[in-house]
């Protein structure tokens, strides 16, 4: 490979492109994530309806040739099995977190095994907008391809920071998240509304995974997703369960996420594996840090057992 | 009478409903013959000598990570670690293995063992410890520390562990053929299916005859209580995080010293998350792990069979796996409503 003429600014620049491109699937996984555990659920099978999102846009984009439809038909997928996971959850004596294990496998496999047909196959791509049009070194010009569905997922983390702050829709979220008992004393079903929790941050994490097929890697297999799904819960933990912070929290993911090959590219091959842990050392630095024997985390829902 | 009954109806019902969804998705989507299917699977997973050593070899790290979740299990915990200690147990097994050389091959084999459970044993005692002190879910911090296992994993056999010689795949120097964990006599499994029943056995005598089982029974039920009884609630929840992680570490040293020969990203294949699922599924029951493991590694022994066969995707063999977790996970709510209640004294 040529010598880069950015030299050492190379870094910086494949950390920014990174946290552009690696970051929307972390964007829409924890958005969603966020929104379920704010109504007092745990998902963790979010991985599995990531990879179904991702396996189902691309089947749908090699069909039809329209590559947006495919976006459609993976956040339709993602509800489906968001609210499979709440009706299972909601039944009694059913644990959420192994449930959600579950189903990351059951989804997996389900999109490894419908997906067969689709490795070899190019889908159409989504596309992306140059916001690099001013700047004459292709690095730069690629670095600031952003993708529409990058766009959307900072709006949707901004609209439903709002949501859940200004509506009444929101305040039943965090009430039901907060306390079943208000909750019922006011006539809220907690169950219906955990369901539709569940339900919408599936479909977020489906969207995620249309991502992942039609723009960046842009390819359907087997390895395609690398973790993505798990890291959500991670993220809204280090997020402390604020859509906005959780898009902060996916940017920095993702651009630690291009640490590693950004700097393997100018010649440092030592020790990244251990940068790309930084995110979960800080999450658990963070716990660590805020949680006492007598208090549990600050900012989680007072009904979210899996945190208690 | 009733709880008997309804403790073998309900996973057969579960079981039952797993079949007939699995075989509506043959047939509908891959139009293949569901009954071909299932004896086809009966012949991989049972079918013969061959198979079944194929199904316990594959059962055995699924036995010993499933204690990671199990033990803990019983003071209430959730630990779902498994993976990140199996994962970090082969790799100081494999450090010991390649650092003690030459040495006789039981010692090697030995200290392999120790020093897999004690890493594995370490690293889940951690999220048991920030539990005690310092209030951090347990879940989450387990969860967390797999992903930095796995990093951990990934350094090292890609940085100062590497074989200079493994190019495409990353792994550690091998632990040389002499220091291989070998086969039980008499069959072509390996001694880590005997460590697995035998961990279950032991965990089993413990929590059923000694006092230290019947006081991890009453922390389970009520820590306020054990408290109040003068328990030290910290270490019996370090202890069993501690025993937990070994059993997980133990399953990571058995792959590496009698399935792989050397530490690489072949470990991080999910046996860990299995284990978690194989857990819950027993109930977190130390006995009742060895069949579930058991039927779990049969179908995915059987899937090979069912590609050659019957051209099925690999991943055939996973969705009918998840199907019946999910089936029995969910079956949990139909104990104690199965029956019609009757008036009972």
């Amino acid at each position: 490979m040529a010598e880069s003429p950015l030299g050492i600014w190379s870094v910086p620049l494949a950390m920014l492109a990174g946290a552009i491109r690696v970051s929307t699937p972390f964007i829409f996984v924890s958005v969603g994530e966020c929104l379920t555990e704010r109504s007092g659920r745990i998902n963790l099978g979010l991985e599995g309806t990531l990879v179904m999102g991702a396996m189902s846009a691309y089947g749908v984009a090699l069909g039809t040739e329209w590559p947006w439809l495919g976006v459609l038909v993976a956040a339709g997928v993602g509800l489906l099995l968001g609210a499979l996971h709440a009706g299972i959850c909601q039944l009694p004596r059913v644990n959420d977190i192994a449930t959600g294990i579950g189903l990351m496998l059951f989804a997996t496999g389900l999109a490894f095994f419908l997906g067969k047909p689709f490795i070899q196959p190019k889908a159409p791509n989504l596309g992306a907008i140059e916001l690099g049009w001013w700047s004459s070194i292709p690095q730069v010009r690629q670095a600031l391809q952003v993708n529409w569905l990058f766009v959307l997922g900072i709006a949707l983390a901004f609209a439903l920071a709002w949501a859940l702050r200004n509506t009444r829709w929101g305040l039943i979220v965090r009430l039901a998240g907060e306390n079943i008992d208000a909750a019922l004393a006011m006539g809220v079903s907690v169950g219906r509304v955990r369901l539709i929790a569940t339900s919408i941050g599936g479909a977020f994490a489906g969207i995620g995974g249309a991502f992942l097929s039609l723009y960046y890697p842009g390819s359907w297999n087997e390895g395609l997703s690398s973790g993505q799904g798990l890291m959500a819960v991670a993220l809204v933990i280090f997020a402390r369960w604020d859509p906005v912070r959780c898009l902060w929290a996916s940017l920095l993911f993702g651009a630690a996420g291009a640490l590693s090959p950004a700097l393997q590219s100018i010649g440092v091959t030592q020790g990244y594996y251990l940068f790309s842990a930084a995110p979960y050392v800080l999450t658990l630095a963070l716990m660590v840090a805020t949680c006492s024997p007598e208090r549990s985390l600050r900012g989680a829902p007072g009904e979210l057992g899996a945190v208690k | 009478m009733r709880q008997a009954f309804e403790r073998i109806a309900v996973p057969a019902l579960a079981l039952l409903a797993s079949a007939l969804l699995f075989a509506l998705l043959l047939a509908a989507y891959a139009q293949v013959d569901p009954f071909e299917a299932f004896e086809l699977m009966y012949e991989g997973a049972f079918g013969s000598w061959f198979s079944w050593q194929n199904t316990l070899t594959r059962a055995a790290p699924l036995i010993l990570a499933s204690l990671c979740t199990a033990l803990p299990a019983r003071l209430g915990l959730v630990i779902i670690g498994n993976e990140g200690a199996l994962v970090l147990g082969g790799l100081a097994a494999a450090a010991a293995g390649v650092a003690m050389g030459r040495a006789p091959p039981l010692l090697v084999q030995v200290a392999m063992c120790l020093s897999g459970m004690l890493l594995g044993g370490l690293w889940i005692a951690l999220a048991g410890a920030l539990r005690q002190w310092r209030g951090v879910n347990e879940t989450i911090s387990s969860l967390l520390l797999t992903y930095i296992a796995i990093a951990l994993m990934n350094h090292f056999v890609e940085g100062p562990l590497r074989d200079p010689e493994s190019l495409n795949k990353p792994s550690t120097a091998a632990i040389g053929d002499a220091n291989t964990i070998g086969t039980i006599p008499g069959m072509d499994v390996h001694w880590g299916l005997a460590f697995g029943v035998v961990a279950c056995l032991l965990v089993y005598l413990l929590q059923r005859f000694t006092t230290w089982g019947f006081a991890m029974q009453v922390i389970g039920g009520n820590p306020k209580t054990a408290r109040m009884m003068g328990l030290d609630v910290g270490r019996y929840v370090i202890l069993a995080c501690a025993a937990g992680g070994a059993a997980a570490g133990l399953a990571g040293t058995v792959e590496v010293a009698a399935v792989l020969g050397r530490a690489n990203a072949s470990l991080a294949v999910g046996y860990g998350y299995a284990g978690i699922l194989v857990a819950f599924l027993a109930r977190h029951h130390p006995l009742a792990i060895v069949p579930v493991a058991i039927l779990l590694g049969g179908i995915s022994a059987s899937g090979g069979l069912l590609q050659r066969r019957l051209d099925l995707p690999d991943a055939a063999v996973v969705v009918l796996q998840g199907i019946i977790f999910v089936a029995i996970l969910a079956s949990e709510t139909l104990y104690g409503r199965l029956l019609p209640r009757k008036q009972e004294s």
